[in-house]
């Protein structure tokens, strides 16, 4: 009998200590996007932020995390927002990450770029790991790997990372072991600050579209995040971001189908395309890859206009007089101009 | 599904649970069930198929046995009136009419195999004859090959010929029998079993046995093991090779030779442990189909370890019935007669030989390359055969040298090299482009390239040879360990040993295996077959 005991125990220990050692491994292997594609990390940064609690929550694509500054916003006009966004984050991706977003707080206002809309099918595994492995295990996270793969990707792959990422133990660096516990932070409440100036218009004419319709399976999914904001009490308000490159241009087809479907919903729709010479985004200056992204100048100057709209148009009060925020932002604005200094005088 | 999937892992386990769950007596039924839901994932209209051969061969061994059985009785019955000679001619004539039986069964098993495996290869041909004669051509039909089919005709069509030649009595179950062809973890790759081993085994009630389960959970994870550590790896790298052969000339041919050598190694046998080890989890032991065949000193004993099922397969239902049937010795009697003792005794074992050679290509797959690998292989055997008064000469010159270390080793080497260079027919799959990659062995002088870049200009890294040289050496250890038993069986008696063995095994599998997103996932390679 004690030796039944001694086996059972001695087994039961090997099998807990390789499910650690194999969790280790998985977070060893796991990219920590700390020194390169740092959007990657933006998604897991949001469960860092302590208390949170944020007027407005902005849900997208790179349009989103690289075209509003949360510092500015706060330092402007006193409204706390988060940005929720993550490299090619399509529509799916967004209303699953607002509904996660939804469990840890309930803002006023909800915003979200409508780019992704165009797309009505899973895209890139890679752009999927940047989105998707940053999020905490839920039912939201299931769902959202459920109708995000991309043929060959196996479900459990997400659920146990070292699956995906095993190979890369040939690759492993100084960067896998210093992160392995822990992150720097990268982003300020979700904005990924670039600095960098790269101006100039692209001559590439976009290609015509044939089908002129935003996919239906997209759509859904902006059905879906009216639904929830609606059942929540937030108010939801569609932007399309100013972009200036043929490659993610937006069509006048779409936008009237935006159009109309903010009509028919009652929900408030802002193409800053045609509004980019108000807000005064200047092409040479303000972006950092020939118009496709802004860059921290440009994103500051969109976010002043839409700070403005915030105030007026959506009664977001200014909340610059609360003591224990303004303790919070003071240290987050230290970081943000820390950093968009650094690369005035030419850090990185 | 396929074997090396979470998805596989995840209908084993499940599989195993409600097989020691549900009553003893309905284990069977589980096994049966898991069976067909394993065919139908792999593809609903390949479930017609087996259920043809199924029925194909219930029906027919029935009636074989139906006939057996009068035969018995009624010599039972008039063993007092009828003389010796008289019982004899009776059973003749009822042997004679089971034979006629055993062929319609046959034809009709075989035929589906030969119709969906064989007809566009046999088409192409036709189209190559009238090319010369004429512009019109016949077109060739895209046939589904159903998984598996080769094995389960094989073993189905054994099983008639056993009970045939009352081996073996007809089930009268027709879900056992089902069961019998269907019995999943050997579905796709073997072994082929006997119904008279394995039939049994399937249908009695198997309890728990701890020891068991040990040892085969230890068989699953090395086979997980050398497929996905060891094999999917030069997989890469073969890929390469072959896909860009005309780059890959000289060295790299015997590179090849050597990788694809491990690559199938450990695809084959890695498949064969799961197979086996699954099995031993549920109380069933299957025949072993390898026993260290790159340890062999010749190409015969080679054959006798390697792929051990299908080679007793054609010993037992080709060769022998081909040397000693009525036409061969007819043959035989012949030959003496024109080209003397000697000689002439030969040419019928001969002739059984290349008929059974030519089958076990043509059985590895629709192609040139398998026949002319089977014939190779035979001719080897053949020559080999033929030398032998001169090997005796040569071990009774050199008595000490022949049974010296590096004598075998270099025995040993010798025969992995030439079934190397024969299996890399199945590489290049053109014979013609395998004989000019061959000959550039001898031509392209290119051996100094590995040692600047050449290594790992063909998809395969520095980690990667590492992972190969180490997964081999691993490998090459288990299996000197287990010569006199097997790894798996030692480890088994010591449960904390196992334990430990299993778990540092999942963990390297998990972390260094070739699988997942970035690799081309391969099928078992015998899958095809």
């Amino acid at each position: 009998m004690k030796k039944k005991i001694v086996i059972i125990l001695s087994s039961v220990a090997f099998v807990l200590v390789t499910a650690i050692l194999l969790q280790l491994a998985g977070l060893l292997l796991m990219p920590k996007y700390m020194s390169s594609l740092y959007e990657g990390a933006l998604i897991r940064e949001y469960y860092d932020e302590k208390n949170p609690s944020h007027d407005v929550i902005f849900i997208g694509d790179c349009e989103v995390y690289e075209g509003f500054t949360p510092p500015t916003l706060w330092e402007e006009y006193g409204i706390t927002s988060y940005i929720r966004g993550s490299a090619q984050q399509l529509a799916w991706q967004s209303y699953y990450l607002l509904e996660d977003t939804l469990r840890y707080e309930t803002p006023k206002v909800v915003v979200f770029n409508v780019l992704a809309l165009k797309y009505g099918e899973p895209q890139e595994e890679s752009y999927n790991r940047m989105t998707l492995d940053g999020m905490k295990l839920s039912m939201s996270k299931v769902r959202a790997i459920k109708a995000s793969m991309t043929e060959g990707e196996s479900f459990a792959s997400y659920l146990f990372p070292l699956l995906r990422y095993h190979s890369r133990w040939k690759e492993i660096g100084k960067e896998d072991w210093s992160y392995l516990f822990s992150r720097d932070t990268v982003s300020h409440n979700g904005y990924l600050m670039q600095t960098e100036i790269r101006g100039g218009k692209s001559t590439v004419q976009p290609v015509p579209i044939l089908d002129t319709k935003l996919p239906q399976n997209a759509m859904k999914y902006l059905d879906k995040m009216r639904d929830l904001c609606a059942e929540k009490g937030i108010e939801l308000i569609l932007i399309k971001a100013p972009t200036n490159a043929p490659v993610y241009h937006w069509y006048d087809e779409w936008d009237a189908e935006i159009v109309s479907y903010a009509e028919a919903n009652g929900l408030t729709y802002y193409n800053f395309i045609s509004l980019e010479d108000e807000i005064g985004i200047d092409w040479n200056t303000d972006t950092y890859d020939k118009g496709v992204h802004l860059n921290v100048y440009g994103a500051e100057k969109l976010t002043r206009y839409f700070g403005e709209i915030l105030a007026e148009c959506h009664g977001l009060a200014d909340r610059r007089s609360d003591a224990s925020l303004s303790a919070v932002w003071a240290e987050k604005l230290i970081a943000y101009y820390e950093e968009r200094n650094q690369a005035k005088t030419g850090g990185t | 599904m396929q074997f090396a999937s979470l998805s596989f892992i995840l209908f084993a386990a499940i599989t195993v649970l409600l097989y020691y769950t549900v009553p003893k007596k309905r284990q069977w039924w589980i096994l049966l069930a898991a069976s067909y839901l394993f065919y139908f994932a792999a593809g609903a209209s390949y479930l017609l198929f087996i259920l043809y051969t199924t029925l194909v061969t219930y029906l027919t061994a029935r009636v074989l046995q139906k006939h057996a059985d009068r035969e018995d009785a009624y010599v039972r019955e008039n063993r007092e009136t009828l003389s010796q000679d008289a019982r004899k001619a009776y059973r003749a004539m009822g042997k004679k009419r089971r034979f006629r039986i055993l062929i319609c069964g046959l034809i009709l098993g075989f035929g589906l195999l030969a119709v969906i495996k064989y007809t566009a290869f046999a088409l192409s041909g036709v189209n190559g004859i009238l090319r010369l004669f004429t512009t019109a051509e016949l077109s060739i039909p895209n046939l589904l090959l159903p998984l598996g089919i080769s094995f389960y005709t094989f073993q189905s069509m054994g099983y008639l010929i056993d009970v045939c030649r009352k081996k073996c009595r007809a089930e009268q179950n027709i879900a056992k029998l089902a069961l019998f062809v269907s019995y999943f973890p050997q579905l796709i790759q073997g072994p082929i079993s006997r119904f008279s081993s394995l039939g049994e085994q399937l249908f009695v009630e198997h309890c728990f046995n701890g020891e068991e389960f040990r040892a085969g959970m230890l068989r699953v994870a090395w086979g997980f093991f050398k497929k996905l550590v060891v094999a999917d790896t030069v997989a890469q790298g073969v890929k390469v090779l072959i896909a860009e052969s005309g780059d890959f000339q000289g060295i790299y041919v015997f590179l090849l030779i050597l990788l694809y050598s491990i690559q199938i190694y450990g695809d084959f046998t890695g498949g064969i442990d799961i197979t086996i080890g699954l099995s031993r989890m549920l109380g069933i032991k299957l025949a072993e189909n390898f026993d260290r065949p790159f340890s062999s000193t010749s190409t015969k004993e080679y054959w006798r370890r390697w792929h051990i099922t299908m080679g007793s397969w054609f010993t037992d239902y080709v060769f022998y019935p081909l040397s000693v049937c009525k036409p061969m010795q007819k043959l035989s009697k012949s030959s003496r007669a024109r080209l003397g003792e000697k000689l002439g005794k030969r040419i019928p074992v001969y002739l059984a030989t290349i008929v059974t050679w030519f089958l076990t290509g043509l059985w590895h797959g629709a192609g040139w390359n398998f026949i002319v690998w089977g014939l190779l292989n035979c001719l080897v055997i053949l020559v080999s055969q033929e030398l032998t008064p001169l090997y005796h000469r040569f071990h009774a010159r050199f008595p000490r040298l022949v049974v010296s270390a590096p004598w075998i080793h270099w025995q040993m080497i010798r025969t992995f090299l030439l079934m190397g260079l024969i299996r890399s027919l199945d590489c290049y799959r053109d014979v013609p482009k395998t004989f000019r990659l061959w000959g550039s062995m001898f031509t392209v002088f290119n051996a100094g390239e590995l040692f600047h870049g050449g290594l790992t200009a063909f998809g395969l890294t520095v980690a990667d040879w590492a992972v190969v040289l180490v997964g081999v050496l691993v490998i090459w250890q288990v299996s000197r360990i287990g010569k006199d038993k097997p790894f798996c069986d030692r480890i088994a008696k010591k449960p904390i040993l196992c334990t430990a063995l299993l778990c540092m095994t999942v963990f390297v599998v998990l972390v260094f295996g070739a699988y997942g997103i970035g690799y081309d996932a391969s099928q078992f390679i015998y899958n095809q077959f």
